[in-house]
């Protein structure tokens, strides 16, 4: 069993050097892609987690280094709950690429480039080392830059100078966070440093590293004040691309927040509680609010993006078992969800030839079937009952009255109030309204663009009807992260 | 040499963030680099400054030896910086070939109206 | 450019320039060296070709196209550490061999060494892709 922990990071790496070497023939490219993305969920359902149900834990050194050494890896649940996300997310968008990019032929790039992308995801969810963190995140980031900039349109390198000038600033601050904390206890294994942290005590210095790591992740998770970069990039890519980095990217400075402050600097996270809170609350009504504005689809749902990890922070402001639970039940939700959405709108941009959504119309009349599955999705974004939105915010909700935070709970209800209100809007413009436009020669789009959307909006209701599972799951989990001491003990050893 | 250092830390972080927000793309670039180096040095101070011999395992009694971990970070964050830059380079130039100019204030079609 | 003085340098350097890559290389493991410098040292060789000549010269020295050197070097970089896990290690797990040298000496190599070369691999071929674009613009 000394291979199976690395088997997140070697797959998709072995696909992406096979896909280079095969950069010539788009067909063995695409074989390959395929088979690393389904090869890693079949890995996650069938090893990981039977492995994870049992003990609780999985940890691996890496070239046999004793712990606080080496680099370790170490999965828990919240890892687990993230790379199946990515996994079950990577595969579907894939299967998308695959039939979208049989219209207009590919770049030799795109699936080196995206399974590197998955890799650089998996790692930073697999890693026990700040500095290995800072790695993946950079492998991550190098992929998407090439990812987004690569049809090598004008807007599209407008967007990706913009993206990239910005995650360099939070990766230096990133750095410097990393830097502090090996001159305040001369280690980066991330339970080492918990060890060390905790004995010594909080500190001016350990507050400020906490800070430099709330404002790096804050800019790869785009929260309030710094989330003006996403929605200038994230909609000039292509639409697969969009997907894959709109549903996963900024969740990836989530788990890096839920991850650190909750292992490292508990103390405060729970002093810094209001600064998270009022953060959260800013960045849902200003996501929300530059949503309704838009008029552009892919922009609508950038913007709602930003609304919904305001969520997310809010559960990780409310420092509860409870709260951080409903945020991870939030993540499986988002996730498909959000993801879900943007492979519909590129199905509806297929259909019409626009992202413009006052030129869409009558989409209700020509794919009804399209139509019934964006509004499953979309009242599942707006958080209707009987849907995953609706659970997921239930159980924000229920805790913030627990923690007596009342006035966020006001905010994100009102919030969830005006996402229907841009839901609505789509609705009716893309779909109700007459076709303004007479309607194309009736192309036959390809059948694994709606495999994909349908696959995750079937999952998004089976995280519905499973809600009740998933809460357990995510209860254990957010348990794992609030109790770490057999945490330290499964990666050092004692 | 500790108070040295924090000064040249510092001037880079403000020469770097200053070529940031200037509106030419290849000042830009030259901020990000300076960035990484004002971190890297960072890196290299929290370490410790002190004079000792190199840690390979048989040079010399280990408690004389320097840290090994910021080196090897610091050379991590380089290799990375170095394919970033590679990267900008290229995409600069790109830009510059689609828009015909360097002035980041003429690349506004992709922003929020 | 079509300096002769810068041309026949060229020429002269090139061999000396690979070899000092491959020492650099080398001695990468316990000296100052790898797989990273040796890759820069080696990319530098080509591109002073490029320079003394042109890129369509320095192609053609290549013999194929620097993509491949990606997979070749990510592979190599892979393999060397999926290897601990024919003998039951975790991945990456370092192992040494040491070839006697005719006349003495012995060297010593190891999988960190094969990782090496793969760094060096990609390093190079990342190097030569990105002046070899811009140099043809």
């Amino acid at each position: 069993m000394t291979l199976h922990l690395v088997l997140p990071v070697a797959l998709p790496l072995a696909g992406a050097i096979l896909c280079l070497a095969f950069y010539r023939v788009a067909r063995v490219q695409r074989a390959i892609a395929l088979s690393s993305c389904a090869g890693l969920v079949l890995y996650l359902a069938g090893v990981l987690w039977p492995l994870l149900n049992g003990a609780g834990y999985a940890t691996l050194r890496i070239g046999n280094w004793p712990a606080p050494y080496g680099i370790v890896l170490a999965v828990d649940l919240l890892s687990a709950i993230m790379l199946s996300l990515a996994a079950v997310v990577g595969l579907a968008v894939l299967v998308y690429a695959l039939a979208w990019f049989r219209r207009e032929p590919e770049e030799p790039l795109l699936y080196p480039l995206y399974l590197i992308l998955l890799m650089g995801l998996n790692g930073a969810f697999l890693t026990g080392d700040v500095f290995n963190l800072y790695v993946f995140f950079e492998i991550m980031l190098v992929s998407s830059f090439g990812l987004m900039a690569l049809g090598g349109e004008r807007g599209q390198i407008e967007g990706t100078i913009k993206y990239l000038a910005i995650s360099q600033l939070s990766s230096a601050l990133f750095l410097l966070g990393a830097g502090l904390l090996y001159g305040l206890a001369g280690t980066l294994n991330m339970a080492d440093l918990a060890r060390k942290l905790a004995a010594s005590g909080a500190t001016p210095y350990t507050a400020i590293a906490a800070l430099l790591f709330l404002g790096a992740f804050g800019i790869k998770a785009a929260v309030f004040p710094l989330f003006f970069w996403l929605p200038a990039s994230y909609h000039t890519a292509k639409t697969p691309v969009t997907a894959i980095l709109g549903g996963l990217l900024t969740k990836v400075g989530i788990y890096a927040l839920c991850r650190l402050y909750t292992l490292l600097f508990p103390v405060h996270w729970a002093a810094q509680r209001s600064l998270f809170l009022g953060i959260a609350a800013l960045t849902m009504v200003v996501g929300v609010l530059g949503a309704v504005a838009q008029g552009d689809i892919k922009r609508l749902l950038s913007f709602h993006i930003i609304s919904q990890i305001g969520y997310l922070i809010m559960g990780l402001g409310l420092s509860s078992t409870l709260a951080m639970a409903a945020t991870l039940y939030f993540m499986v939700h988002i996730v498909l969800v959000k993801t879900g959405l943007f492979l519909i709108a590129g199905i509806a941009e297929q259909v019409t030839g626009t992202t413009d959504l006052y030129a869409m119309g009558g989409l209700l009349r020509r794919r009804p079937f399209l139509a019934c599955l964006f509004l499953i999705t979309a009242m599942s974004l707006a958080g209707l009952p009987p849907l995953s939105g609706f659970y997921a915010k239930l159980g924000l909700v229920i805790a913030g009255l627990q923690s007596q935070e009342y006035w966020v709970v006001a905010v994100a209800l009102g919030v969830s109030m005006l996402t229907l209100f841009s839901m609505v809007k789509i609705w009716t413009q893309a779909f109700m309204k007459k076709a303004t436009t007479a309607a194309g020669a009736k192309e036959q789009l390809r059948p694994g663009l709606y495999v994909a959307a349908v696959g995750l909006a079937a999952l998004a209701l089976v995280a519905a009807v499973g809600a009740g599972p998933i809460y357990g799951v995510a209860q254990r989990a957010s348990q794992q992260l609030f109790d770490s001491s057999a945490y330290l003990v499964a990666v050092l050893g004692r | 040499m500790l108070i040295l250092l924090a000064v040249v830390i510092g001037v880079l972080f403000a020469t770097g963030v200053y070529l940031l927000f200037r509106r030419s793309t290849v000042r830009l670039i030259i901020g990000l680099a300076l960035l990484g180096h004002a971190a890297n040095l960072f890196l290299f101070t929290m370490g410790g400054i002190r004079p000792g011999i190199v840690p390979i395992v048989g040079a010399g009694p280990v408690e004389q030896m320097v840290d090994p971990v910021p080196q090897a970070l610091i050379l991590t964050a380089i290799v990375i910086g170095f394919g970033i830059q590679a990267f900008v380079l290229i995409l600069s130039y790109r830009a510059h070939e689609e828009v015909g100019t360097d002035d980041l204030d003429q690349m506004k079609s992709t922003d929020v109206t | 450019m079509s300096s002769l003085i810068l041309r026949t340098v060229a020429r002269l350097l090139l061999p000396i320039l690979v070899l000092l890559s491959l020492f650099l290389l080398l001695r990468g493991h316990n000296l100052p060296g790898g797989g990273f410098v040796g890759g820069l040292v080696c990319a530098a060789a080509i591109i002073l070709q490029m320079v003394a000549y042109d890129t369509a010269t320095a192609r053609r020295m290549l013999r194929g196209s620097p993509w491949l050197l990606l997979p070749l070097g990510l592979g190599l970089a892979l393999l060397s550490g999926l290897a601990a896990l024919l003998w039951g290690q975790p991945f990456m797990t370092s192992r040494f061999v040491s070839v006697p040298l005719p006349g003495g000496g012995a060297l010593d190599l190891g999988l960190p060494t094969v990782f090496d070369l793969g760094v060096y691999f990609v390093v190079l071929g990342t190097v030569l892709l990105v002046v070899l674009n811009l140099g043809e613009e």
